[in-house]
């Protein structure tokens, strides 16, 4: 096998920083694969990845605790039709690496060692730099980042009586090399930013929450960004004091632009990722090419969008990432896959393929998912509207892909009455039906956004970053679980 | 896996020990004035068996190390998946660099003393199970295979499960403490889709446990499964309501749940729980009486001492719906101006005493209402107590059910709804750290169409 030829600055430096570091050479990981390749394995794979994360939080107006953690380690698969046979070492080093791989390839009972391919260096997106994040601030700045946001916050309003602030970045490094050649690296930094008030005013207390960030250095925090954080958290706090019971049944519902995508994500999203798709366990399998939404909707995974905390230069099977159209005018047009669902599929891999570390199998996952702007101005939409409720913010969601029924819980939320906005109300759910919820969408916004860089997906008990995004949209019937009564139908 | 760094369970315990004893004296030589470590090791495999083959051989293999040091009452973290003494010592470093840019506060600091743990008993938590993949692939297929049989009109599977994990922790300080023990846990587990008229629905079951020798046999845990799937079949969205609900065993340790993140020390020192200044008072109705139990044998969530080394204690929580103690760890036990609970870490077994009825005796006192099989999202407000969340379940009248639902909410506040708890059945469930029955709360607000 030739020695690599890189198209890639980043993956020489990764190999050195992770392979050679560890003494582990070309021809080890042509073992490994060779050992992982037996009989009937169609494709194996090896997953290095050296992730360095720290966190600063503030309570009280003091910095409480700095903290830091290294984990390192590799993943190896061997693929089989559907079988997949995995393991992992938190030590990369080489006699822990063909232990590893023996153990993966036990999914196939016998066989004699396989052929790897030669190496095909990928080249990735360039979507970010490939920094390490957490020396991009001294320390000392850190701390004083938190202090001054603190401050400045109990400064916006005497009812705050409580900040939580915390700064958090991560540096992840990840190698990936797989039997058919494919040879990737990647360098991601990631930052975060989060903020919690709780307010009071005589016996009401409320709290309110925000934050963002994404694959930048720490002067993505410049002082305006973080105030504009702390305002929005005491500003959603504040609102929520003087909030009303909810509302309870379906009505008009209309969803304000940006976070409340995560209609999208657990909506449409989650049922249309190959794993499902292929087991014929979503509600959405087989209707490739059917309506599933209003004409009006268009909606796609984007994992290439330049620094966003869901865009990977490659995912975590080497392959570059997509801009995927899933629903195009409201039809739908396609699934999210990684290697293996893809060829069980028959088609190719979207660049979906990601896992939440070395210790965990990729799985098709969404990176950015955002519906297109439509023609309405917000005004317009919200006042078409006679009965109903306008969602602005919302914590998490959740959807039963085989069932496609999905909720999710509105934090800020108003009464919509003759057109206007009325008081805000109590914390609500919403319930719908993914595969039909976007065909009752009547108008769609000109105002399309993505969320601030707060999203994290969870999937079989993986974590990983995630964006979503979509402009205000005018839903005709979703039911909202508050405990108010019903107010009745919309016009 | 190499000679140098090789950890088992056999070896390991002392081996860990060894090193949070390390770690520890490198701290106090790196000039902190107290520090404490946590280690842990744990190794296992899990196998999926989907359409009666095998689909996935995971093997499991984990090993970790967190240190926390003062410098006065400033304080520095750091963690390491890397157990070699070079990385190790890397990680007091950085944590004692870490703690110099901390405030000083005064709660900060080790648990006292004379709080923690004398002795380590022998809470029955470890229980190896000697099975190989092939084993667990044969238990697996036999379970997915009862679900599959279990009726026609299941089509379709996630598959089952069979996983088996053991590990050590290990937890030391510089006031002397240092204790570990091993200990397991292994889980059987199956999902199944059915369908009807082109509609279709999922539904799982599972067990787990510290013995492989208290689990179900896999068929049993397969037919739930078919079971609960089938019967989720045709279900229709409720008009919206107020009706009493039913909370069946397995999701009313959610409901119980959600006591524990209010009466947690940071929750109420940031009064960010709608149980503030509550102790002493009554947050449940009369007939609800709480104990936590942290030395039962095999139990999921069983400690002989906290996150701390502090020695856990059996202890009334709620009694006759008056909360009787916090879960307090020692820094916001300090902040609160009380002494710690020994709940560093959360809680240790709640256990929900029952009012003497059966499940179906529930169904019967509640006649007309909603039983929930399924909640979705995290609709939980946790200043205010506001609960709203997507369910599905089963609509009963006369105390019979009548039909399936699907899509709808059931909303209420948490406060009210521990407040007009009617009964807690005897069928407990015991498959995680709160046990407790099937729980009837007197009204809530359904909603669907």
């Amino acid at each position: 096998m030739n020695a690599v030829v890189t198209p890639d600055a980043s993956l020489a430096r990764v190999r050195g920083q992770v392979l050679e570091a560890a003494g582990i050479a070309d021809r080890d990981l042509e073992r490994a694969l060779g050992t992982l390749m037996r009989g009937a394995v169609d494709n194996a794979d090896l997953y290095f990845e050296v992730s360095r994360q720290e966190s600063w939080t503030l309570e009280d107006g003091i910095v409480k605790e700095g903290a830091h953690s290294i984990e390192q380690g590799v993943g190896v698969r061997a693929m089989s039709g559907e079988k997949t046979g995995f393991a992992y070492s938190d030590e990369v080093v080489v006699p822990a690496l063909l232990q590893a791989s023996a153990a993966a390839s036990a999914i196939v009972r016998q066989g004699q060692q396989g052929r790897v391919q030669a190496w095909q260096p990928r080249a990735g997106h360039r979507l970010y730099a490939p920094i390490d994040p957490l020396p991009t601030l001294k320390d000392d700045d850190k701390v004083a980042l938190l202090q001054r946001i603190d401050s400045e916050v109990r400064a916006l309003d005497p009812r705050v009586k409580q900040v939580v602030a915390s700064l958090a970045a991560a540096h992840d490094v990840i190698l990936v090399c797989a039997s058919d050649g494919t040879m990737a690296a990647d360098v991601r930094p990631l930052v975060r930013f989060n903020i919690s008030v709780i307010v009071e005013d005589g016996d009401k207390r409320e709290q309110g929450y925000s934050g963002g960030g994404g694959r930048f250095g720490y002067d993505y925090f410049t002082p305006e960004r973080v105030l504009d954080f702390g305002r929005e958290a005491v500003r959603q706090a504040i609102v929520n004091l003087d909030a009303v019971p909810a509302p309870s049944g379906e009505m008009v519902v209309v969803l304000g632009p940006g976070w409340p995508g995560v209609l999208l994500h657990e909506a449409i999203g989650h049922g249309l990722e190959g794993d499902f798709n292929r087991k014929g366990t979503s509600a959405f399998t087989g209707r490739i090419g059917e309506r599933v939404a209003s004409d009006l909707c268009t909606v796609v995974d984007d994992g290439t969008l330049p620094g966003r905390r869901g865009s990977l230069n490659v995912d975590d099977e080497g392959t570059p990432t997509r801009n995927t159209v899933l629903i195009e005018n409201g039809i739908l047009r396609g699934y999210l896959q990684d290697r293996m669902n893809a060829r069980l599929m028959g088609v190719e891999s979207t660049g979906n393929g990601r896992r939440q570390s070395f210790a965990h199998t990729p799985m098709p996952r969404m990176t950015n998912t955002y519906m297109l702007a439509g023609p309405h101005h917000p005004d317009e939409i919200i006042a078409s509207v006679k009965k109903g409720v306008y969602a602005r913010n919302f914590g998490g969601g959740q959807v039963d892909i085989t069932s496609g029924k999905f909720v999710f819980s509105a934090t800020e939320a108003y009464r919509i009455e003759n057109g206007r906005l009325g008081a805000p109300i109590r914390d609500a759910t919403l319930v719908g039906d993914g595969p039909t919820v976007l065909n009752r969408v009547t108008m769609v916004g000109n105002d399309m956004a993505l969320d601030s860089g707060i999203g994290v997906c969870g999937k079989e008990g993986q974590s990983v970053p995630v964006g979503v995004g979509q402009p205000t949209l005018r839903i005709d019937g979703l039911t909202v679980g508050g405990t108010a009564g019903d107010m009745g139908g919309d016009e | 896996m190499t000679a140098r760094t090789a950890l088992s369970l056999q070896t390991g315990l002392g081996t860990l020990q060894g090193k949070v004893s390390d770690v520890l004296k490198l701290a106090k030589q790196l000039g902190a004035t107290q520090a404490e470590a946590h280690a842990n090791f744990g190794t296992g495999f899990s196998v999926n068996v989907r359409m009666r083959e095998v689909e996935t051989l995971r093997h499991q293999r984990d090993q970790g190390l967190s240190v926390t040091v003062w410098l006065g009452h400033r304080k520095g973290s750091a963690s390491t998946s890397d157990l070699r003494p070079e990385a190790l010592e890397e990680s007091v470093r950085k944590a004692c660099a870490l703690a110099k840019y901390g405030a000083e506060d005064p709660a900060s600091g080790l648990a006292d003393a004379n709080r923690l743990a004398k002795n380590v008993p022998d809470l029955s938590l470890y229980h190896p199970w000697a099975i190989d993949p092939a084993a667990a692939i044969e238990l697996a297929t036999a379970c997915e295979a009862a679900a599959l049989d279990h009726d026609p009109r299941v089509t379709n599977s996630e598959g089952a499960s069979v996983s088996t994990s053991e590990g050590l922790r290990v937890y030391g300080n510089s006031h002397g403490f240092l204790g570990g023990y091993p200990e397991s846990d292994h889980s059987i587990s199956c999902s199944v889709v059915a369908v009807q008229d082109g509609a279709m629905e999922t539904d799982y079951e599972y067990a787990v446990a510290r013995d492989a020798a208290d689990l179900p046999p896999p068929a049993e845990v397969g037919a739930e499964a078919g079971r609960r799937t089938v019967a989720r079949l045709g279900g229709t969205k409720l008009e919206t309501r107020t009706a009493p609900v039913l909370f069946p065993a397995r999701v009313a340790r959610g409901l119980i749940g959600h006591l524990l993140g209010a009466i947690s020390g940071g929750a109420l020192y940031r009064k960010s729980s709608f149980l503030v200044d509550a102790l002493g008072k009554p947050v449940f109705a009369s007939r609800v009486t709480i104990d936590e139990k942290p030395h039962l044998p095999k139990g999921l969530n069983s400690a002989p001492f906290d996150n701390e080394g502090v020695t856990t204690t059996e202890r009334r929580l709620v009694d006759s719906g008056v909360l009787g103690g916090y879960l307090l760890g020692s820094y916001y036990a300090r902040k609160l101006g009380m002494q710690t609970t020994g709940n560093a870490g959360g809680a240790h077994n709640l256990v929900v005493h029952d009012t003497g009825k059966s499940f179906g005796e529930l169904v019967q006192m509640m006649g007309n209402g909603l039983i929930i099989a399924d909640l979705m999202g995290s609709g939980i407000n946790p200043v205010t107590g506001d609960y709203s969340r997507g369910a599905s379940g089963f609509w009963v009248e006369n105390g019979k059910i009548q039909y399936p639902v699907t899509e709808i909410t059931i909303a209420g506040n948490l406060k009210d709804m521990y407040q007009h708890i009617l009964g807690i059945g005897t069928d407990v469930d015991r498959r995680g750290g709160v046990l407790t029955g099937s729980i009837l709360v007197e009204e809530m607000t359904v909603a669907g169409s």
